[in-house]
């Protein structure tokens, strides 16, 4: 008989984060009634949730970059980016996108996966450049505008990764994949796999960039 | 051989410098919890193998009471101003980008320098820590030469740091949080659950409609969970392999290959793979949290179904 009832975990997820609560709080509750609807005594879920939490600790080292990024900040790095952009002429938010999307792409697709991210080079970098540039376009943002250059920067780093990685042969997902299904003895070679993660990754940049080419647009026309 | 306990020391490093630049922010409100919070991370970095489990868990208590009680604040202090940041930048050009770009170069040299040459066989490095110490090895490099070249006040990359790092706030360890949920999830047997739930609508007599499924389930369930590789095993076992494969003959290496990726369009829009979609909301200070999952969706859905297409042509009639 399969115990349907730690689905309520989820359930909660889902409403604490539609009702926004804190989300740490959010996940700390639905970790511990998941467990205990799992049947796990209370102590038992504490140690699991404290093990998983130690870990998986590397997940948060990223965050040492900050301070080489503060640092700069503190020194003109943003201000830089901004003169840079708009000293290239035809510099476009759209087409400094859709360029980082690419590169993106294909530093991942050759396994170059940390090269690139949102601490690395989002927010000293490109997210800086492409509101430069689309100040260039459409003269002051107002703040609406403004958030959507800079979330459109973080998007397009996301799609670049996800539709470029898989490309590559010895990335983690590719090995899963040959793992599962091994499992069912049906044997991949990482190759095999890797080259039905082309077509997928053409698709995601034509996508992605026509929407960098609406958004052009949309900056295009003045206020 | 430097492996993941080396950069642990680090990151408990940089945190304690976190705790301590949030504690000399004047202007903070909620110092001194802010600095609290660091701690604990600074703590959990150094010593979490010795607290055993229940004392982590207790650990992570703590850190949810203090964010959860939103004792976590920011500072207002400028360290330049916007005119002095202008000047600089005018002073040192675009050299300015020199040592942000020591850390993407470090990852880049390190990477084919331990894939490509002798230095592979040499274990210098763990090969599951290899990226990590490449990133640790690059921040301490650009550090050094920024000190060197800039002359910043000592504590400046303290005080600089914890302001980013106040900016992020909480969002922080949500990734690391959502890890451990999913160990919970999985010691609680969701993961099968779920699985049976799918294996027991599967539709037919109708491809179209198994790769449907299979590709919304891949979805679903990797929303739910923040990422496809947890749901990816699942939904082979509950369709990808018995039905697609097995059943209606389809090309397992598509089956295998555009399905993890139909589950990638589903992070893109789910507020569970925080740290793609939550942190970098919290990074560039945007006033929405789901900011970048509203830029993504319009991305992720005719990706879905070009995903969709690609699964039922290329794995059915190729």
């Amino acid at each position: 008989m399969i115990n349907y009832w730690p689905l309520l975990g989820i359930a909660l997820v889902v409403i604490g984060f539609v009702l926004r609560f804190n989300p740490l709080l959010v996940v700390a509750v639905a970790a511990i009634i998941t467990g205990l609807l799992g049947h796990m005594p209370f102590l038992k879920v504490l140690g699991t949730l404290g093990h998983g939490f130690n870990e998986n600790r590397y997940v948060t080292i990223i965050w040492i970059i900050l301070p080489v990024v503060g640092l700069l900040e503190r020194y003109g790095l943003q201000e830089q980016a901004r003169t840079l952009i708009a000293s290239i002429r035809g510099a476009t938010t759209g087409r400094l996108l859709i360029v980082y999307l690419g590169v993106r792409q294909i530093l991942s697709a050759l396994g170059l996966t940390t090269v690139a991210g949102h601490p690395q080079t989002v927010r000293p970098l490109v997210a800086p450049m492409a509101v430069a540039a689309a100040e260039k376009q459409h003269g002051e943002l107002d703040e609406k505008t403004s958030e959507r250059v800079k979330a459109m920067s973080a998007a397009t780093d996301n799609v670049g990764l996800f539709f470029g990685e898989d490309i590559f042969l010895a990335i983690a997902s590719i090995l899963l994949i040959q793992g599962s299904l091994a499992s069912f003895e049906i044997q991949l070679t990482p190759f095999q796999l890797s080259v039905w993660a082309i077509p997928t990754a053409i698709c995601a940049f034509l996508i992605h960039g026509a929407r960098l080419l609406l958004l052009d647009r949309r900056l295009g026309r003045r206020k | 051989m430097i492996n993941l306990h080396w950069l642990y020391v680090l990151a408990g490093m940089v945190f304690a410098g976190f705790a301590l630049g949030s504690a000399r922010d004047e202007t903070n409100p909620k110092r001194w919890s802010n600095a609290a919070f660091w701690v604990l991370l600074a703590a959990s970095f150094w010593f979490g193998d010795f607290f055993g489990d229940i004392g982590n868990g207790v650990l992570v208590l703590a850190l949810v009471a203090i964010a959860g009680s939103h004792l976590i604040g920011r500072g207002s202090k400028v360290s330049t101003t916007p005119v002095q940041r202008e000047q600089s930048s005018r002073r040192h050009g675009n050299m300015l980008f020199l040592p942000a770009l020591i850390i993407p170069f470090t990852a880049f040299v390190g990477t084919m320098l331990f894939n490509y040459t002798p230095l592979k066989g040499l274990n210098l490095i763990d090969p599951k820590a290899v990226t990590l110490v490449l990133l640790g090895c690059g921040v301490i490099i650009a550090l050094i030469v920024s000190y060197v070249w800039l002359r910043p006040p000592a504590l400046a990359a303290v005080d600089e740091g914890s302001r980013l790092m106040n900016g992020v706030g909480w969002a922080a360890v949500l990734p690391q949080m959502l890890a451990s949920l999913g160990v919970i999830f999985a010691a609680a047997g969701v993961g099968t659950t779920i699985g049976a739930i799918v294996g027991a609508i599967i539709p037919s007599g109708s491809v179209f409609l198994a790769v449907l499924l299979y590709a919304l389930g891949m979805v679903a369930f990797t929303m739910i969970m923040g990422n496809a590789f947890a749901a990816f095993p699942v939904m082979a076992a509950a369709i990808g392999v018995p039905i697609l494969i097995h059943q209606d003959g389809g090309n397992p290496a598509v089956i295998g290959a555009v399905g993890m990726l139909a589950g990638f369009c589903g992070t893109l829009m789910t507020p569970m793979a925080a740290n793609f979609n939550i942190v970098p909301a919290a990074l560039l200070e945007l006033k929405n949290q789901y900011g970048v999952i509203k830029a993504q969706v319009p991305t992720a859905i005719p990706l879905l179904i070009a995903n969709i297409l690609i699964l039922y042509v290329a794995g059915f009639h190729l």
